[in-house]
């Protein structure tokens, strides 16, 4: 426990100091939301309508493009390598990396989802469920990319492959988020949603720190 | 099993069966397609339209069917180190592509006159196009890397995490209201489309799965003999220098074999 929580200070610390990544991140996010509204026009009822849907297509392109950053710096200069021999098991120390990751992208997207959501006219009653289901289905972005994020490393072109690699497993979080909005704009419960949202974050709890603790054993051998 | 999955034993085995697989998957598939596109009755909503399902339905088993393979041969590759089981992995996925794409198209070609469109966002159509991603992903994956063997190592860790998307595929038409209809073969209560049509269905249905061995078998046996030629080259067999008496050159050939074959 130790372990996890000093790769979890080590990781937030090393974010706060360089500062500019969780800020790209959120700007990457404002940006991309800021498109669409010039691509489809500036039509108040089309843009409530596809509120949710373009929130989570850019909430799901910003966590992406963060996840190089989450092992490939420390697999340049040997960390990786040395965290793999510390005595701590592996997998812990991925759950800590990962959860830093979290912190810095995951957790600034749900705070800037509400603003875009105004920008974009989506209805009042929407804004709790959407924050609900960021709030669940952004830790299940983190877990799932960091597999893809291990599997790139020392791979040629890594930046546009994990793209390849993650978007399709990101597809579930994207189909049950939107519905989960979708459900509360129609004004129905959406429980069930958020509950398959719940599903998907513990299966991924249990399953991707093997995963990429696996990927990152062979990525240094 | 793992007797035969030795390199040598495998190229033997399969050279022996490779004729008799051609023969069969060739009789299988003239008796499939005439069975179907001709001898068939004709749907009596559909017309002749119907004729269709009998490339469309295999060919999306047969992708389902590619990735299950490619998934195991991951798996196994990771549990027992096996080089075969890599280059099977491999070997599968361009194939298991291809099923699926020619599953999207046909499937297409099919919509078009029956639903008046040529795509729909239908879960079925939606996760047989995931497949078809994570399928370009694991062939991206798998050469991304200078070092091979971290590629497929990698490319098994894909294939197994993407393993999750092949029960999506099957029920999706169980769990969401899509306009795909839903199994009519693979049943609990046994198959619900008439025995004229099912035969020559199940006949293509195995033409394609001979038609993926005889090309899996193919280019398991052109990755083997790739290596077995770098592994030579790199022993100096075809130096000038080295000395080509029958014995050296037969030396180096089983010394080449073995580095081809890893362990």
């Amino acid at each position: 426990m130790n372990a996890f929580v000093a790769i979890l200070r080590r990781d937030l610390r090393l974010a706060m100091r360089q500062g500019a990544d969780s800020v790209m991140v959120v700007a990457f996010f404002i940006v991309t939301t800021t498109l669409f509204p010039f691509g489809v026009g500036p039509e108040v009822n089309i843009l409530a309508r596809i509120a949710s849907g373009v929130i989570w297509v850019a909430a799901l392109l910003a966590a992406m493009l963060s996840l190089e950053r989450v092992f490939q710096t420390d697999y340049e200069d040997g960390t990786l390598e040395l965290l793999t021999l510390s005595p701590a098991p592996l997998e812990l120390l991925v759950l800590g990396k990962v959860c830093a990751h979290w912190l810095t992208t995951g957790l600034p997207l749900i705070m800037a989802a509400p603003i875009m959501a105004v920008m974009l006219n989506m209805d009042q009653n929407g804004f709790a469920t959407l924050m609900i289901a960021m709030l669940i289905g952004t830790p299940a972005l983190s877990l799932i990319g960091a597999i893809g994020a291990a599997l790139i490393l020392g791979a040629r072109r890594g930046g546009v492959l994990v793209s390849l690699l993650v978007l399709p497993l990101y597809i579930p979080v994207l189909i049950f988020g939107a519905g989960a909005v979708e459900a509360a704009l129609l004004g129905i419960s959406a429980q069930a949603q958020l509950q398959i949202m719940g599903a998907i974050l513990l299966l991924s709890l249990a399953a991707a720190p093997f995963a990429t603790a696996h990927a990152i054993r062979q990525a240094v051998e | 099993m793992h007797r035969f999955a030795k390199p040598s034993v495998f190229l033997k085995l399969t050279g022996a069966m490779m004729p008799w697989m051609v023969t069969l998957t060739v009789i299988l598939t003239v008796v499939g397609l005439y069975l179907a596109l001709f001898a068939s009755p004709v749907d009596y909503q559909q017309g002749s339209t119907v004729r269709i399902m009998y490339i469309h339905v295999p060919a999306a088993w047969m992708g389902l069917f590619c990735y299950i393979g490619m998934a195991a041969c991951g798996a196994m590759s990771l549990i027992w180190k096996h080089p075969l089981a890599d280059i099977c992995a491999r070997a599968t996925a361009p194939i298991g592509a291809t099923f699926t794409a020619l599953t999207l198209i046909s499937g297409s070609l099919w919509g078009e006159p029956m639903w008046g469109t040529w795509w729909v966002w239908d879960a079925r159509l939606t996760s047989m196009l995931i497949l078809l991603f994570l399928y370009l992903g694991y062939i991206a994956l798998v050469n991304a890397f200078d070092d091979p063997e971290r590629g497929s190592k990698a490319g098994s860790a894909l294939a197994l995490v993407g393993a999750i998307n092949v029960p999506i595929v099957k029920f999706s038409v169980d769990w969401w209201n899509t306009l795909h209809q839903p199994a009519s073969v693979a049943r609990m209560d046994g198959p619900s489309i008439d025995p004229s049509m099912l035969a020559p269905l199940l006949i293509m249905a195995f033409a394609f799965t001979g038609y993926y061995f005889i090309v899996l078998v193919l280019r398991v046996r052109l990755e083997l003999n790739q290596r077995r030629i770098r592994a030579l080259q790199l022993s100096g067999v075809f130096d000038d220098r080295a000395p080509t008496s029958g014995d050296d050159s037969n030396l180096a050939y089983d010394q080449g074999h073995n580095a081809g074959a890893g362990k």
